[in-house]
């Protein structure tokens, strides 16, 4: 069984490990390293329950192998809280109550955080077509536009 | 879902690449944005031995015009296609179906090389590049060659790339003044494949009749279907109403596609017709400068 040393810098940290070449990077996080707020739904490439940020890209983590991410940046809903501060996207979250079942909501915030990043003020369509790739059946996603746009005030507020 | 044990490569150079294919040559895998293969491998309606990677090979990403051609590379990724200014200036069929693949999150990985090479009628890529007329540059350990889009499916996730081979770059032409395109798509929910799909790319001459047509049709029968005689149809004529209706009907005839839950035989030759129909008056409207 081929196996591979590989280094990631998880939320900031640089993590080494051991893996099997058709490990896939939702299972380096979740299984190898136990950090299990990124989830798994569908399995297939649909729901986006699994997204992670991949060098600042919004990626599902189940269509990825964990090789394929040796030697680059990984954010998860982990590393999204600093020093006890909620970041804006998840104080949103709470604040519009864009969330029910709370399944999607990690792979949601970070589309939605990738997405503050290159557009500051985003209107409703630019955030339903951002967000198309994750699925939510709580919501009908109207409350997880209020979030990501309460975020996007906030954050603004902050420049 | 796990797939089945393998093992992964990622070479430097395009040489190891070629040297690691011909190693592995009858269990190995051309691993580029990822997000058909794995798909595929987790379902275990495939397997390889070994999986090549050719993301960490540098010099495979760019889109640039040169020697009358819009050149692609072959690792490009869906989104880079659609954030390009060149491409929705100029290339306006190209930049709706880079909009339309898939979803925002698999189009992060996705390259557009992957999706011709994976060689599947239900992606959106081949009925694009019928369209456009383009041709894809296939490297190998012999050297390069160029092979013309109409000639390189050959069958259900069959391609004429061998097995040593990659896909490096895509050659579009560059559209004479007076041309416009558009890609029509139905699908049941984002991240689906198209019920049925028409991209169409249109040149119009002084007189204002039809210089040229390229035609294709998405998920049409077992391989990416170019609409020929709807094409040869438009060739030369005023594109009236009447015109565009024959030449829609004309492409759907020519399609053979499987029922499946998305429809059955006649509703997505009907879906067909209609879409071509659409995508042949946006691109007429592009081609005059009205949008």
């Amino acid at each position: 069984m081929a196996t591979h040393k590989i280094r990631v810098e998880i939320n900031g940290a640089e993590r080494e490990a051991e893996v099997e070449s058709r490990l896939l990077l939702v299972h380096l996080l979740r299984e190898t390293l136990g950090m299990t707020g990124t989830h798994i739904g569908c399995d297939t490439t649909h729901c986006g329950a699994c997204t992670v940020l991949l060098d600042g890209q919004p990626v599902k983590s189940c269509t990825v192998l964990a090789v394929q991410a040796d030697g680059r940046e990984v954010l998860t809903v982990e590393g999204l809280e600093k020093d006890g501060q909620l970041h804006p996207i998840q104080e949103g979250f709470w604040q519009e109550h864009g969330l029910q079942c709370g399944y999607c909501t990690p792979g949601m915030m970070l589309t939605g955080y990738a997405l503050l990043q290159k557009s500051s003020d985003p209107g409703e369509p630019e955030i339903r077509q951002a967000i198309s790739g994750n699925l939510c059946r709580c919501t009908g996603y109207v409350n997880i536009v209020k979030s990501v746009q309460y975020a996007a005030a906030k954050l603004r507020s902050a420049q | 879902m796990i797939p089945a044990s393998f093992d992964y490569h990622a070479p430097r150079t395009l040489e190891e690449a070629f040297a690691l294919l011909q190693a592995h040559r009858d269990d190995v895998k051309v691993l580029s944005g990822g997000q058909s293969l794995l798909p595929l491998l987790k379902l275990r309606l495939g397997a390889a031995g070994h999986l090549v990677d050719i993301g960490r090979i540098p010099g495979l990403e760019y889109i640039e015009e040169r020697d009358g051609a819009l050149a692609i590379g072959g690792r490009t990724r869906e989104s880079a296609l659609e954030t390009s200014e060149l491409v929705r200036t100029k290339y306006p069929l190209l930049a709706d179906t880079a909009a339309v693949i898939a979803d925002p999150l698999v189009r992060n990985l996705a390259t557009v090389g992957g999706n011709l090479a994976h060689g599947d009628p239900a992606n959106d890529h081949p009925a694009t590049m019928l369209a456009l007329g383009a041709a894809v540059v296939a490297a190998g350990p012999g050297g390069t060659r160029t092979i013309a889009i109409e000639d390189f499916f050959v069958g259900l996730f069959t391609t004429v790339l061998e097995p040593d081979e990659i896909l490096t770059e895509i050659r579009i032409p560059v559209p004479p003044s007076g041309s416009g395109g558009a890609y029509v798509k139905l699908e049941r929910k984002v991240g689906d494949f198209a019920t049925a799909a028409a991209a169409v790319q249109v040149t119009l001459g002084a007189d204002g009749k039809v210089a040229r047509a390229g035609i294709g049709l998405t998920n049409a029968g077992p391989v990416p279907l170019r609409a020929a005689g709807a094409e040869s149809f438009l060739t030369g004529k005023e594109p009236t109403e009447e015109v565009i209706a024959e030449a829609a009907r004309r492409a759907a005839a020519a399609a053979s596609p499987s029922p499946d839950r998305r429809g059955t035989v006649e509703y997505k030759r009907e879906m067909a017709r209609v879409l071509t129909a659409r995508a042949l008056r946006r691109a007429l409207e592009r081609a005059r400068g009205e949008h």
